[in-house]
């Protein structure tokens, strides 16, 4: 598995080379907003795999509460960890690309928008209650605000079908269709974000089982130490 | 043309900080892995 990690890496990285080349050079110019609609190959994508996330972290932690299992647990934090990071991409790529087009960086109310705020709130809140929260509990009640905070996941997704909102309309599926040469670079950059997702779980991953390992055996020479021998 | 590369600068940036909070974990709990193991022998 150690020897996978690099090969992995770098195929990845060339992964996310040939995907920024397809997005800023190969893909076509689109003829009313010009060069800012190349925003969306990353603001998608991003998107996507945040979702992927999230999902990951819904399964993880209903696991959680049905088994217990310690390995779910970590799947859970990992995915939403990383998640997070993904969700702050699309919050930040978002109004960079609204602000030239709408004429405004955020439009208040907007359900599209407002939604993935607050799924991006409630992920955060679900990190910060794992990391000050030291509770035997916490596990359990971290896994209870996911499976509540994956409520949210569908909600921004449909939003657009379900609401007037100012965000653009579907670009796969029944709702629209974009420029076959844009929809292959779309997926090709989704490849490579989910790629580079799955290689930023695996160290996470292993970042986790370590530092427990690690609290494991501190925890341990605590009680076996005897008093005031530090 | 600034906002396009102001939204994938912003991308990497994000992602970049993130893996410099991973390789700082790392590198502390292999410290903490050497103190330990220090302690040990």
């Amino acid at each position: 598995m150690k020897r996978l990690f690099p090969i992995f890496g770098a195929i990845t990285t060339a992964l996310l080379g040939f995907a920024l080349y397809e997005a800023l050079i190969a893909a076509p110019t689109e003829q009313t907003m010009g060069n800012v609609q190349r925003i969306f190959y990353y603001h998608v994508s991003s998107a996507w795999t945040a979702f992927i996330l999230f999902a990951i972290n819904f399964v993880a932690s209903i696991v959680y509460l049905v088994k217990r299992s310690e390995k779910a647990d970590v799947i859970a934090l990992v995915g939403a960890e990383v998640g997070v990071v993904f969700c702050t991409v699309v919050l930040v790529t978002g109004p960079l690309w609204a602000r030239p087009v709408w004429g405004i960086w955020w439009a208040p109310g907007d359900v599209r928008l407002t939604s993935t705020l607050v799924l991006w709130l409630i992920y955060v809140s679900y990190l910060i209650l794992r990391r000050f929260s030291s509770s035997g509990q916490t596990p359990m009640i971290a896994a209870v605000l996911a499976v509540f905070g994956a409520l949210d996941v569908p909600l921004v997704y449909f939003s657009i079908w379900f609401f007037r909102t100012q965000h653009p309309q579907p670009v796969i599926g029944d709702g629209g269709a974009i420029d076959p040469r844009m929809m292959h670079v779309l997926l090709l950059n989704w490849l490579a974000f989910s790629c580079f997702a799955a290689l930023l779980c695996w160290a996470r991953y292993r970042l986790e089982v370590l530092r427990r390992d690690v609290d494991e055996t501190l925890a341990l020479e605590s009680l076996l130490e005897p008093r005031g021998s530090r | 043309m600034k906002f396009l590369f102001a939204a994938y600068a912003a991308t990497w940036l994000i992602h970049t900080c993130y893996m410099g909070t991973l390789a700082r974990r790392f590198t502390q709990l292999r410290n903490q892995i050497k103190e330990i193991a220090e302690r040990k022998s």
